[in-house]
C-alpha cells in the first residue's frame, strides 16, 4: 500500500502537509556539473567586480588618504559604519558610479559614498562626501549620485544624515553640474522639500563647506560641525581677501565655534569626528516617529519568521551560463531566492514565457515578474494582469530580467503585440507598490520597459555581473545597423566588401557589449550597483525593508489601456 | 508543613528573632523554619531588598546602614522581639553574639538567647583571664605571662624564664593589633614597647601580655557543644590554619595528619574548657598546635556558633543550629559523646570581596552576576557541595557590612576527593562585578603542598606569589573575548534601541556591505594584568568572523582565527563559539565598575576580566576621555569629608573628597587641573561606584592660567 494509493482511496486530507509549492527544480540540481561550470566561470568576473570594489574603497588612494587621515579625519565608508547600529547592513548604492568616466580623472564611487543602513533601530539615508577624491568636490557624476539617494530616501521616507566634507562645486566641469535642474541646486530643493514632509535632514560637517556646499548645513533641520575640521562659509578666505581685502583665517570665518556659539548656523559643537558621530546618534535616537511609517500603513512591518530557502546562496552563482545564447533555469533562482523555496505561480499554463507568482523574502510577500523567454502577446497581458492583481493589493512587485524583447513577425505585429506589449508597462508604469528590478541576464529593448527598468522609477534595480543591457543585442544591432549601412551605400551606388563589412559588424557588436555591460551601467548610474549573486536575497530583502519604509497603500489608478 | 518532628520531639520555641544578617541569618531562618519554628528578623536600612528580610517570616527595619545604629541596637532588637511575642533570640556571629549587655537583657526580658550564658562568655572574653581559668582546669596553655605586674623588668624577666620565639600582645588586643613578635631577648623590650604604644592607641589600655611563640603552628579549633543538664561532647576538630592577615581562608574537618589518641585528648580538653567556665550551646574551642613537639595549647574560646561550623556539620552529618535551638528551648543535646561519628572530610572555602593581588585589598562593589554551581545545596549539609549566601544579584558587597561573599563547602569520602570537588565547585561558582578571591581559592587548592596537607598559619604568606599570579588567557579565549564584545555590542543594539520598530531583514545584524567584507577594530584590556589587545573583526558570509589579533610594540605580528557559528543564549549568559575548528563554551557577565565596562568570561574552569573604558566625555583635542574631569566615586562608601567647593581651581592630584568603606578612607583625587563645578559630593552621603561627585573644568583654567 503506498502513501498515494491511501490519498485515492479516502481523498484528500486536510492533515496532509501541503508542501506542493516548494519549488524543485529538475534543471538546476544543486551541485550539478553546469552550476559548477557556471559558478566557475562567474568567478573571474566576481574577482574583477571585487577588485573594482576594492580599489573604489581606498578613495582617493595613497598620499590623499594619509593626508585625509593626518587631521583625524576618518574615510566616508568609515564614517557611515561609526554612524551605524553594531552589525547594522549597508546596502551602498551605485559603488562604480563614475568608474572610468571622465578619462584619465579617476573619480572612485562617484566622490561619494551613498547608502541606507540603520542607526539607534531605524532605517537611514546616508550621504558621505569623500574629501580623497579631488576634495570631495561635485562631478556631475557626484550630483547625480547625491540626488539619487535623495530620490531613494524620499520614495523609502528616510530620514537623510550628510556628512559633509566638500570643496563644492568641481569648478572645471560647472557648466555640467550647477545650472540644470538636476544639478547642484536640486539637492538643496530636494532637503527642503523632504523636510517639508517630515523627513529629518541631518547635517554633519566634518570639512569644508564652500558656497554652495554651506547650504547642507544650512539647509539641515539640525547640524553638527566638527572643532577644527569643519568650516562653512559661502566664501572662502581666498575669495573674503579678494573681495573685500579682509585677511581671516577659515576658523575664525566659519569655525564650529563661530557657528555654534556665534551665527547659528549650526546646532552642535563635536571636538572630533567620533563626537560629532555619537551625537549624530542620539539625534537620530530622538527623532520620535518622524518620517516613520504609522500602524495604519501596511508598511507597518510585523516581522514574521521566515525559512530560508532549501539551498545555499552560493549556488546563484551557477545559474547562468557565460554564454549569454544559451537558455537557463529562471525558477531555479525563484528556488534559492524565495523563503523556504515556496512559490505559488500564477497563470503558469498561460503566456508562458513570463513567470509569475507570489512567495515572500524575508517574510515579506512579493509579487515575482520574471522572464523565461521571449515576451508574446498573452506573457505580456498575464503580466499586465498580475501586476495590477499586487497593486490592488499592496503586495511589492520584484521584476527579474532576461529579456531579449518582445517577439517580432509579421503574425505578432498582426497579432497586436505592441498593444499588448503597452498594457504591460502602462500597468508598470501606473503600480503603486513598490517595485525592483534585478537585471540576471539579458536587457534589451522594449522588455526592459515592461520589466521596469530604469525608466520607471523601480525603488532599485540591480545587476548581476554577467548581465548586459542595450536598446538591442550587439550581433542584432551589428545586423541592423550593416543592413542599413549597405542600404545606404547602395543608395549612393557603392559596393560594401565582405571583409569591411565584416570588421564592421565585429565594431559594432563589440561597442554594444561593451556599453552594456554592467561596470559600463553602473558608471552611468543606470542601475544602483552590480551585485554577487549570492548576495541576491539579501539584497532583494534589505531593499524590500526599505522600500516598503516608505510604502503607503492606496487605490490604484492606470491610464487608458489599448484593448 | 515541612516540620520535621526529629526523634527529640518538637522544639519548643514559639517564634525565632534572627538578630543578624546575610548568610548567616538565611541559614538559621532555613533550620528554623525545617523545624516548623515561625521566624522574624531584622533589617538596617540599607538591606531592605536584602535576602535575609525576604526569607523571615516578619521582618523589622531597624534603623539606618551603620550596625550601631541597627544590628547593635539591643533596644531595637529587643523590642522587635516582645512585640512579635519571640521567645528565642538567635544572635548569629558578629554583632551581639558575644555580647554579655544583650544575653543579660535577653535573659531579663524572658526571652531564651540562643548561646551561652552571659556569665560564660564574660569568662572566656579577656583572654588573659580564661587562660588562668584554663590553666586550673588543666586544659593545656601557651606558657606565658599573663600577670597583672606590668613593670618592664618583670616581663623582661618573664620573658627570658620562657624562651624564645616570644610573642608580646596586648591583654585587650584582637585581629593582629599590639602584637610583636621578639626572636631573641635582645629584642624584647623593643617588643614590649612597641606593642604598649600600639595598645594605647588602639584599645586605650596599654597592659600587654607574654606568650611563647609558635614557629609553624597550626591552628586547630574543636566543636563543642553543651546544654542546660551538665551534657557536653565535642563535635571533632576544624583546621583553619588557612589564614591571611589573622583571618580564615580555608577551613577543613577533620584535622589532616593527627592521631586518634591526640584528636580525643583535644577534643576532652576542650569539653574541659566549656565545661570549666559552665559553657552551655555551641561555642568553639581555638588551640594553637605546634607541628614540630605536636603539642597543642588553649588559645581562646568563640562562645558562638561560628563561620566555619558547616565543615562540621558536613562530617558530622548534623544541623548545629537545630542543636543550638533545642539547647536553648532548654532540651538535651539530641546525641552523646559515644554516639557521635566523623564520616568523610570537608572544606570550606570563604569567598571575600577583595583583591589578593593587592595584598587582600577590601573591594567593595555590586555584585553584577552570581550564579552558583549546579546541583549545590544551600543552608543544609545534606549536599556533597554547599553554598551559603546571603547575596543576591545587585545587592552591595562590603561597603556597610563584611566583605564575605559566600561560603563554599565541599565533602567527599577522603581529603583529596573533597579537595577536588572543592576546586571545580569554586570553577562552577560565578560572581562578577567586583574584585574577589576566588580564583586566588582555587589556586590554594591546587597547590601541591595544601593537597600534601603541609598546614600552618604561615602558608599563605609563604606561598603568595604562585597563589595570585593571574592566569594568562590563551589565544583562543583572547578571541572568544573579542567576539563576545561583539555579540553584546549587537545585543545592546537590539535592546536599548530607541526605535522599537521591528525592521525584518534588517535586524539580522550581519555587518553585511555589498562587494567587501566589512571590518571593524576592537580594542579593550586584560584585567588581570591591564594588557592592552587589539582585534580585527571582519564579518563574512553566514556569520562567520575572520578575526585577525594584533600585537602592537615593537615586535608587532598579527594572528588569525576563523570564529563561526558565535552568538549568545541570552537565559544562561552563555556565549559560545567555534574557533578555529574548536567550540568554545562560555559563561559571561557584563557590567560597569567605575569608568570602566568590564566584560567577565567564565571558560574552561577559569575567570577572566577584560574591561573597556566608557565614554563620558570628548576632550577638546578630540580624543575620547572616560573620565576627562569627571570625579567618580572609586568605589562604594559614604562621603566622609568634602575638602572643595565649587569655583575652587584645583590642580591635578590634588585631594577632593574623603570616602569611607570597609573602615577605610579612601581619598578622590582631581582627574586634572582646572576649576571644581558641578559639586554634588556632599557630606554623609552614601555614593555607589561610579557616581558623579563633582567636575573639574580643564577649559576655565587654561583661561585663567593665561591671564595670569
Amino acid at each position: 500500500i503506498t502513501v498515494s494509493s491511501i490519498i485515492q482511496a479516502v481523498g484528500f486530507s486536510s492533515a496532509a502537509r501541503d508542501e506542493s509549492n516548494i519549488l524543485s527544480s529538475t534543471i538546476t540540481q544543486p551541485l550539478s556539473v553546469k552550476i559548477q561550470e557556471n559558478a566557475s566561470a562567474l568567478s573571474t568576473v566576481l574577482d574583477e567586480l571585487y577588485g573594482k570594489v576594492a580599489r573604489v574603497c581606498e578613495g582617493g588612494g595613497g598620499k590623499a588618504v594619509e593626508r585625509h587621515r593626518s587631521r583625524n579625519k576618518l574615510l566616508p565608508r568609515e564614517r557611515i559604519a561609526a554612524l551605524l547600529d553594531p552589525g547594522s547592513p549597508l546596502i551602498e548604492l551605485s559603488q562604480l558610479a563614475g568608474f572610468n568616466l571622465y578619462g584619465r580623472e579617476e573619480v572612485p564611487s562617484g566622490g561619494i559614498v551613498t547608502g541606507i543602513g540603520r542607526v539607534q533601530g531605524r532605517l537611514v539615508a546616508l550621504v558621505a562626501n569623500d574629501a580623497t577624491v579631488k576634495g570631495g568636490t561635485y562631478y556631475p557624476i557626484t550630483v547625480k549620485k547625491h540626488l539619487r539617494l535623495q530620490e531613494v530616501a524620499e520614495m523609502c521616507r528616510l530620514p537623510c544624515i550628510y556628512f559633509v566634507d566638500s570643496g563644492g562645486a568641481n569648478l572645471p566641469r560647472q557648466a555640467d553640474v550647477f545650472p540644470d535642474r538636476d544639478h547642484f541646486g536640486r539637492i538643496f530643493y530636494n532637503q527642503a522639500r523632504m523636510s517639508a514632509k517630515g523627513l529629518p535632514q541631518i547635517a554633519v560637517v566634518m570639512g569644508s563647506c564652500t558656497a554652495g556646499g554651506a547650504y547642507v548645513p544650512a539647509m539641515a533641520d539640525e547640524s553638527i560641525i566638527v572643532r577644527g575640521n569643519g568650516t562653512i562659509f559661502l566664501g572662502g578666505p581666498p575669495l573674503v581677501k579678494a573681495a573685500t581685502g579682509e585677511d581671516v583665517s577659515a576658523e575664525d570665518l566659519g569655525g564650529a565655534q563661530l557657528h555654534c556659539s556665534t551665527s547659528g548656523v549650526t546646532d552642535h559643537l563635536a571636538e572630533s569626528e567620533e563626537h560629532a558621530i555619537s551625537i549624530a546618534r542620539s539625534i537620530v535616537g530622538n527623532l520620535s516617529s518622524a518620517g516613520q511609517p504609522g500602524p495604519e500603513h501596511a508598511a507597518a512591518q510585523v516581522s514574521v519568521p521566515w525559512n530560508e530557502p532549501l539551498h545555499p546562496p552560493e549556488e546563484l552563482r551557477g545559474m547562468v551560463p557565460s554564454d549569454t545564447r544559451q537558455p537557463w533555469d529562471m525558477r531555479g533562482v525563484l528556488e534559492r531566492v524565495l523563503d523556504g523555496s515556496r512559490f505559488d505561480e500564477f497563470k503558469k499554463l498561460y503566456g508562458s514565457t513570463l513567470i509569475t507568482g507570489f512567495g515572500s523574502i524575508c517574510g515579506q510577500t512579493v509579487g515575482i515578474v520574471a522572464n523565461d523567454g521571449i515576451l508574446f502577446s498573452e506573457s505580456a497581458l498575464k503580466g499586465a494582469h498580475f501586476i495590477q492583481l499586487c497593486s490592488q493589493r499592496g503586495v511589492p512587485l520584484i521584476f527579474l530580467q532576461n529579456i531579449n524583447g518582445f517577439m517580432v513577425g509579421q503574425k505578432y505585429e498582426a497579432g497586436g503585440i505592441a498593444k499588448d506589449g503597452a498594457k504591460m508597462v502602462m500597468a508598470v508604469a501606473n503600480a503603486q507598490v513598490p517595485k525592483l528590478t534585478l537585471i540576471l541576464g539579458g536587457s534589451f529593448g522594449a522588455g526592459n520597459y515592461g520589466m521596469c527598468g530604469r525608466a520607471f522609477s523601480p525603488n532599485f534595480l540591480f545587476m548581476w555581473p554577467n548581465a548586459r543591457i542595450s536598446v538591442m543585442g550587439g550581433a542584432q544591432a551589428a545586423s541592423v545597423l550593416s543592413q542599413v549601412e549597405e542600404q545606404k551605400r547602395s543608395r549612393e551606388g557603392q559596393r560594401w566588401e565582405g571583409k569591411e563589412r565584416d570588421n564592421f559588424e565585429q565594431k559594432v557588436a563589440a561597442r554594444y557589449d561593451e556599453e552594456g555591460r554592467p561596470e559600463f551601467a553602473s558608471a552611468r548610474m543606470w542601475d544602483d550597483g552590480v551585485i554577487d549573486p549570492a548576495d541576491t536575497r539579501r539584497v532583494l530583502s534589505l531593499a524590500l525593508g526599505a522600500a516598503m519604509h516608505g510604502y503607503r497603500h492606496g487605490t490604484p489608478h492606470y491610464g487608458v489601456f489599448r484593448m | 508543613s515541612a516540620a520535621e518532628v526529629s526523634s527529640q520531639g518538637p522544639v519548643r520555641i514559639s517564634k525565632l528573632l534572627v538578630a543578624n544578617r546575610g548568610e548567616i541569618a538565611c541559614r538559621v531562618i532555613t533550620t528554623a523554619q525545617r523545624l516548623g519554628i515561625p521566624t522574624v528578623t531584622v533589617f538596617s536600612e540599607a538591606d531592605r531588598a536584602a535576602l535575609h528580610a525576604r526569607m523571615a517570616d516578619e521582618a523589622f527595619c531597624i534603623g539606618p546602614a551603620a550596625a550601631r545604629d541597627s544590628y547593635l541596637r539591643m533596644d531595637r532588637i529587643l523590642y522587635v522581639a516582645q512585640e512579635t511575642g519571640a521567645s528565642a533570640v538567635h544572635p548569629g556571629y558578629g554583632f551581639l553574639s558575644e555580647n554579655t549587655a544583650f544575653a543579660n537583657q535577653c535573659q531579663e526580658a524572658g526571652i531564651a538567647f540562643v548561646g551561652p550564658p552571659a556569665a560564660a562568655i564574660a569568662a572566656m572574653g579577656s583572654k588573659s583571664e580564661a587562660k588562668s581559668l584554663m590553666a586550673a582546669a588543666g586544659v593545656p596553655v601557651v606558657p606565658g605571662y599573663h600577670g597583672s605586674d606590668q613593670n618592664e623588668d618583670r616581663l623582661l624577666e618573664e620573658g627570658r624564664q620562657m624562651g624564645f620565639p616570644i610573642l608580646v600582645k596586648a591583654v585587650m588586643g584582637g585581629g593582629g593589633k599590639g602584637m610583636k613578635l621578639a626572636m631573641s631577648a635582645a629584642d624584647l623590650r623593643e617588643a614590649i614597647q612597641s606593642a604598649r604604644r600600639e595598645a594605647a592607641a588602639s584599645f586605650g589600655d596599654d597592659r600587654v601580655l607574654l606568650e611563647r611563640f609558635i614557629e609553624r603552628p597550626r591552628h586547630i579549633e574543636v566543636q563543642v557543644f553543651a546544654d542546660m543538664h551538665g551534657n557536653a561532647v565535642y563535635l571533632y576538630e576544624r583546621d583553619c590554619s588557612m589564614q591571611r592577615r589573622h583571618q580564615k581562608v580555608i577551613e577543613e574537618a577533620p584535622a589532616p595528619n593527627i592521631s586518634e589518641a591526640f584528636r580525643s585528648s583535644i577534643g576532652e580538653s576542650a569539653v574541659a574548657a566549656a565545661k570549666a567556665v559552665g559553657y552551655v550551646n555551641a561555642g568553639t574551642v581555638e588551640f594553637i598546635v605546634d607541628t614540630d613537639s605536636g603539642e597543642y595549647f588553649f588559645m581562646e574560646m568563640n562562645t558562638r556558633l561560628q563561620v566555619e561550623h558547616p565543615v562540621t556539620e558536613a562530617v558530622t552529618g548534623l544541623d548545629l543550629v537545630e542543636w543550638q535551638l533545642r539547647v536553648a528551648a532548654g532540651q538535651r543535646l539530641p546525641l552523646l559523646q559515644p554516639q557521635l561519628r566523623l564520616q568523610g572530610h570537608a572544606f570550606e572555602a570563604r569567598v571575600y570581596a577583595e583583591s589578593p593581588a593587592k595584598g587582600f585589598m577590601p573591594s567593595p562593589g555590586t555584585i553584577a552576576s552570581w550564579r552558583v554551581p549546579t546541583g549545590s545545596v544551600a543552608f543544609s549539609h545534606k549536599g556533597d557541595v554547599r553554598v551559603d549566601s546571603g547575596v543576591q544579584q545587585g545587592d552591595q558587597v562590603g561597603v556597610n557590612y563584611d566583605p564575605m561573599i559566600a561560603k563554599v563547602i565541599a565533602r567527599g569520602v577522603d581529603r583529596q576527593s573533597a579537595l577536588q570537588r572543592m576546586h571545580s565547585a569554586l570553577s562552577d561558582l560565578q560572581v562578577s562585578g567586583l574584585s574577589t578571591n576566588v580564583a586566588f581559592l582555587k589556586r590554594l587548592c591546587q597547590h601541591p603542598a595544601f593537597e600534601a596537607a603541609e598546614l600552618d598559619t604561615s602558608f599563605i604568606a609563604k606561598h603568595m606569589d604562585d597563589l595570585v599570579e593571574p592566569s594568562q588567557p590563551g589565544a583562543d579565549v583572547l578571541a572568544l573575548a573579542a567576539v563576545t564584545w561583539h555579540l553584546t555590542a549587537l545585543r545592546a543594539a537590539e535592546e536599548s534601541s530607541p526605535n522599537k520598530a521591528q525592521l525584518g531583514p534588517w535586524d539580522v545584524l550581519d555587518s553585511f556591505r555589498l562587494n567587501h567584507v566589512h571590518t571593524e577594530a576592537a580594542q579593550f584590556l586584560y584585567a588581570a594584568t591591564a594588557q592592552p589587545l587589539q582585534f580585527t573583526l571582519s564579518f563574512l558570509r553566514r556569520g562567520d568572523i575572520a578575526l585577525k589579533s594584533i600585537s602592537a610594540g615593537e615586535a608587532a605580528s598579527s594572528q588569525e582565527c576563523m570564529v563561526r557559528g558565535a552568538s549568545l543564549r541570552k537565559e544562561h549568559s552563555a556565549v559560545s563559539a567555534e574557533i578555529d575548528g574548536q567550540r568554545l563554551n562560555a559563561s559571561y557577565s557584563l557590567h560597569d565598575q567605575g569608568d570602566q565596562q568590564v566584560l567577565t568570561l567564565w571558560c574552561r574552569g577559569e575567570m577572566y576580566e577584560f574591561s573597556k573604558p566608557i565614554i563620558r566625555s570628548w576632550a577638546k583635542s578630540g580624543t575620547v576621555l572616560s573620565s576627562a574631569g569627571t570625579v567618580l566615586s572609586p568605589l562604594p562608601g559614604k562621603v566622609i569629608k568634602v575638602l572643595v567647593k565649587d569655583g575652587d581651581a584645583v590642580e591635578e592630584g590634588e585631594s577632593l573628597v574623603v570616602l569611607e568603606a570597609m573602615k577605610m578612607e579612601h581619598t578622590v583625587r582631581a582627574p586634572c587641573g582646572g576649576v571644581v563645578t558641578q559639586l554634588v559630593a556632599i557630606e554623609g552621603a552614601q555614593v555607589s561606584d561610579g557616581v558623579n561627585l563633582a567636575f573639574i573644568d580643564a577649559g576655565q583654567q587654561s583661561v585663567g592660567a593665561s591671564a595670569a
